[in-house]
């Protein structure tokens, strides 16, 4: 089924690397999410599996063939993008059929299954609508019904939510995983997001520069980040990076802690500091404090913990969470 | 936002446009005006407005005297058909130029706009001779083959820019769901650049409706177009003042129709998608 | 950015409209060199030789020709100026609110739809005549002699003509613009103290300038080649006083069957069009990426 492979993939324009070579194996049935900021070439190492773009070397194998040189349509992969990109001027129902209509399917097939896609997605009642009549949710389920009418080997995702508003886009993220979970198809969902890699992905591949910085699950990552990079990138809010001195003691070029794994004093502790902003979200409080020597951390306490802009503070590191870092930004373990 | 005008201001405003309006129509209404006149109405001084006998008798004088209907569907045949076939040839270029940009996409298109500064003087003579001697002269054929040419640039032009709005997402959309690029054409691109391609339409057939070069140098008799029909009045016979009006409107009475019916697209193609 | 399969297939659709184009360039072209360069006259066929550049100093020694440079420089800027500073006003007059905007503008952009001829014959005999026209009956309700445009002032009622069937294509672009200019920056403008003047100057006028060099440059290539209305109101006369470089190569043509001269005016207007649109483009290249 929809097993995919990339041996020694790379991606040139012009004289520019985006991807200078990258090996991946993704397992039948997997969510993987390709994350990083925006530059990094995950979007291009999307289109290069769904064959919008030519990759300059190496081989992308789908389903057991070697798909490198086949084009779009014949890959079996349906892909949701960032716009959507339905047809304007095609009904809910012309664009969810379109795929069908394209493969030859007969009209009675097409208008079953077309019929069951809107049925799963919620949208039987605007099938005859326009897309521009639809709200951006909807919109979004056209084009995710567009995706699954095919049955794909796997589906692709750019960027999907990034067009919806903060609601919309929890909703969403629960949707397309319930989706995952009924199907059983394997997909590929790209974002700059770390917090819809974490709570979507079985897998989530961090990308920097056009190379992979590491691939595993999403708590793997967030335990065990193998460098300096995904330790930054993985969490939120981000990790506290501190080199020199203190990172010495740990017998390391830098060491890294959590804001949850700082644990807050008013009388005593590793590092002394003045509150400067604090953010209080109820449940939790996340402190910004001026460090002294060390510059400003981060600190996550209970929502309780009685504390204003000022005051002194010490913060302590828990010694089983530091993360530890070579000068060359490679975790030691 | 509405803007906060005094009545006064603007009755004024509306006073100065419509003269000007009218100033600027004068000429159009006159020729039609003096085409219900008779020869010697038409000529009276001081001018009769409205307060004159109307007959329809110069209609059909012109149509017996340099068969009007002839000539008008040589116009029809000349400048629909060379748009025509522009769009066919232009469509797949402006996808082309649009959607799968080369290095010197932007070159090729800048040349092609820079063959419209070619004078036609500049290669009259041989086409005249080849036209001559291939028969070709003073035929519908070679006069859209000439005009496709002519305009070709233009729709090229027009087409990108309108194509050039559609996000290339939506076809390569229409690639992942398994259309060939000739479907991706024909049931995605039209479809969405259809007001587009209207104006492109539109604005062709008005330029090449009015082309007034190559119809006067390329054609005589069976083949001459409605410019040139009109020039034929040059001649001291144009001195029948309600005659030539009449053949006048009848000339240009079916593009101003088309012209102000379309109003709204006929703006945005005028501006070559430049100024929006 | 595209595959390989897209980009073969890209260059499959644009080869066509090359190709044409560049047959429809190079072959005449290349044929209207050679014929320069022949003694070539089409009442005499068959007496066809060599003539190495006697025509270019045939024509370029013809005082004709320099005449109908002048001419034709004197046709694109006399348009020119009138449309722009023209469709400036209007477009600006336009803008303001008013009743029945729409139709004032299907009165206005009429004269663009009219052709060639007919709009220059219409000028001709019922407005320009000296006799039966209505300037001339105008001047004589002013107790003034009726004034022969065509005969004394032919270059200048050509540019007229002209330049009413151009005045609504630079009205018409200019008053787009316009529409686009943002209210919110005309209010500040306004907060800031502006007055209607230092508006048009400093807030208006830049914002046209882009639209205006549209209007130039598509009128360029139109007015370089006016023949039309010169054919059917002066046939390039009194004499060659109206005569531009375009009707000069069709007269030395299709009127003196003189293919060599006719070549060579043709080469010639070729290499002044270039030039032209050499400068034309610099200045525009500068508007457009600004």
């Amino acid at each position: 089924m929809g097993s995919i492979t990339l041996k020694n993939v790379s991606k040139v324009f012009g004289v520019h690397a985006v991807i200078p070579s990258i090996d991946l194996d993704i397992d039948d049935g997997e969510f993987v999410v390709f994350v990083g900021p925006s530059g990094c070439g995950k979007s291009t190492l999307l289109r290069l599996i769904a064959g919008l773009e030519d990759v300059s070397g190496g081989e992308i194998v789908i389903d057991g063939k070697n798909a490198t040189d086949l084009p779009p349509a014949k890959r079996g992969l349906s892909m949701v993008f960032q716009s959507y990109a339905l047809y304007p001027h095609m009904s809910v129902r012309g664009n969810i059929a379109f795929p069908l209509k394209m493969a030859g399917e007969e009209k009675a097939v097409i208008d079953k299954k077309v019929a069951d896609a809107a049925r799963v997605l919620n949208l039987a009642d605007y099938l005859d609508r326009k897309p521009r009549q639809l709200s951006g949710g909807q919109r979004q389920r056209v084009a995710i019904g567009r995706a699954i009418v095919r049955q794909p080997e796997a589906f692709l995702f750019d960027e999907p939510l990034s067009n919806l508003d903060a609601a919309l886009r929890v909703n969403m993220r629960l949707e397309i995983s319930q989706l995952h979970q009924q199907l059983k198809t394997t997909m590929i969902y790209v974002t700059h997001d770390q917090v819809e890699a974490m709570t979507m992905a079985d897998k989530i591949v961090v990308l920097n520069r056009g190379r992979i910085e590491q691939v595993g699950s999403p708590l793997e990552l967030y335990h065990r980040p193998d460098n300096l990079f995904v330790a930054g990138f993985i969490g939120s809010p981000k990790m506290n990076l501190v080199a020199g001195a203190p990172a010495a003691m740990h017998q390391a070029h830098t060491i890294g802690v959590r804001p949850e794994h700082l644990v807050l004093s008013k009388e005593r502790g590793t590092w002394r500091g003045t509150v400067g902003v604090a953010e209080h979200l109820g449940s939790d409080t996340f402190l910004h404090v001026n460090a002294d020597g060390i510059g400003t951390m981060t600190a996550r306490v209970s929502g309780d913990f009685p504390v204003t802009h000022g005051d002194q503070v010490f913060l302590t590191p828990d010694p089983q969470r530091v993360h530890r870092f070579d000068d060359k930004g490679m975790a030691i373990r | 936002m509405a803007r906060n005008v005094s009545t006064q201001r603007k009755l004024l405003t509306t006073a100065a446009a419509w003269t000007i309006g009218i100033l600027i129509f004068f000429p159009i209404l006159w020729t039609f005006l003096t085409s219900f006149k008779t020869e010697a109405q038409a000529i009276a001084s001081p001018p009769a407005f409205l307060f004159f006998d109307w007959t329809v008798e110069n209609y059909f004088e012109v149509q017996s005297r340099s068969d009007y209907f002839k000539h008008f569907m040589n116009s029809v045949v000349i400048s629909f058909g060379s748009t025509l076939l522009g769009l066919l040839i232009a469509i797949p270029s402006a996808w082309a130029m649009a959607f799968a940009p080369a290095k010197r996409t932007k070159d090729v298109l800048m040349w092609m706009l820079s063959t419209k500064m070619m004078p036609p003087v500049g290669v009259l003579v041989p086409l005249y001779l080849m036209f001559r001697n291939t028969g070709l002269l003073d035929t519908r054929t070679g006069l859209v083959m000439v005009l496709t040419l002519i305009n070709l640039p233009i729709i090229i032009w027009m087409l990108y820019t309108y194509f050039k709005e559609i996000p290339g997402e939506i076809l390569e959309a229409a690639r992942m769901d398994g259309a060939s690029l000739a479907k991706e054409i024909i049931y995605v691109l039209t479809p969405m650049a259809i007001p587009g391609i209207a104006s492109t339409l539109l604005l062709n057939v008005i330029l090449a409706w009015n082309e007034a070069f190559w119809t006067l140098n390329l054609s005589a008799a069976r083949a001459a177009p409605l410019t040139a029909f009109i020039a034929s009045y040059s001649s001291p016979e144009g001195l029948f003042y309600a005659k030539l009006s009449a053949a006048s409107t009848m000339a240009i009475a079916p593009i101003l129709i088309l012209g102000w019916f379309s109003q709204k697209q006929l703006v945005r193609g005028l501006t070559f998608g430049a100024v929006k | 950015m595209a595959t390989l399969h897209t980009r073969s297939a890209a260059r499959l659709m644009i080869a066509p409209s090359v190709l044409l184009l560049l047959a429809w360039m190079i072959v005449p072209l290349a044929m209207t060199i050679y014929f320069s360069l022949l003694r070539y006259n089409l009442l005499m066929p068959g007496m066809e030789e060599f003539a190495g550049l006697s025509n270019y100093t045939y024509f370029l020694t013809d005082p004709a020709f320099f005449q109908a440079i002048f001419n034709t420089l004197a046709i694109v800027l006399g348009v020119l100026f009138i449309t722009v500073v023209g469709g400036i006003g209007l477009a600006l007059l336009l803008d303001q609110p008013m009743f029945g905007q729409g139709i004032v503008r299907i009165l206005v952009i009429a004269p663009f739809l009219i052709m060639p001829t007919v709009a220059a014959l219409v000028w001709k005999n019922m407005f320009m005549n000296p006799v039966n026209g209505i300037f001339a009956w105008l001047a004589k309700l002013f107790g003034l002699q009726p004034f022969d445009f065509l005969a004394n002032a032919p270059l200048f009622s050509i540019i007229i003509i002209v330049a009413w069937q151009w005045l609504p294509f630079a009205t018409l672009i200019l008053l787009t613009a316009l529409q686009s200019l943002d209210e919110e920056q005309k209010e500040a403008a306004q907060m800031d103290g502006a007055g209607a003047s230092s508006r048009f100057i400093y807030l208006i006028l830049p914002h046209l300038s882009r639209a205006i060099t549209v209007v130039i440059l598509i009128q360029t290539i139109f007015l370089l080649s006016v023949f039309a209305e010169i054919l059917v109101t002066t046939n390039g006369g009194p004499g060659t006083q109206s005569t531009n470089l375009t009707f000069l190569v069709y007269a030395q043509a299709l009127l003196q069957f003189d293919v060599g001269g006719a070549s060579a005016g043709g080469i010639i207007a070729v290499i002044l069009a270039n030039i032209v649109a050499f400068f034309l483009m610099r200045m525009i290249g500068k508007t457009l990426e600004a």
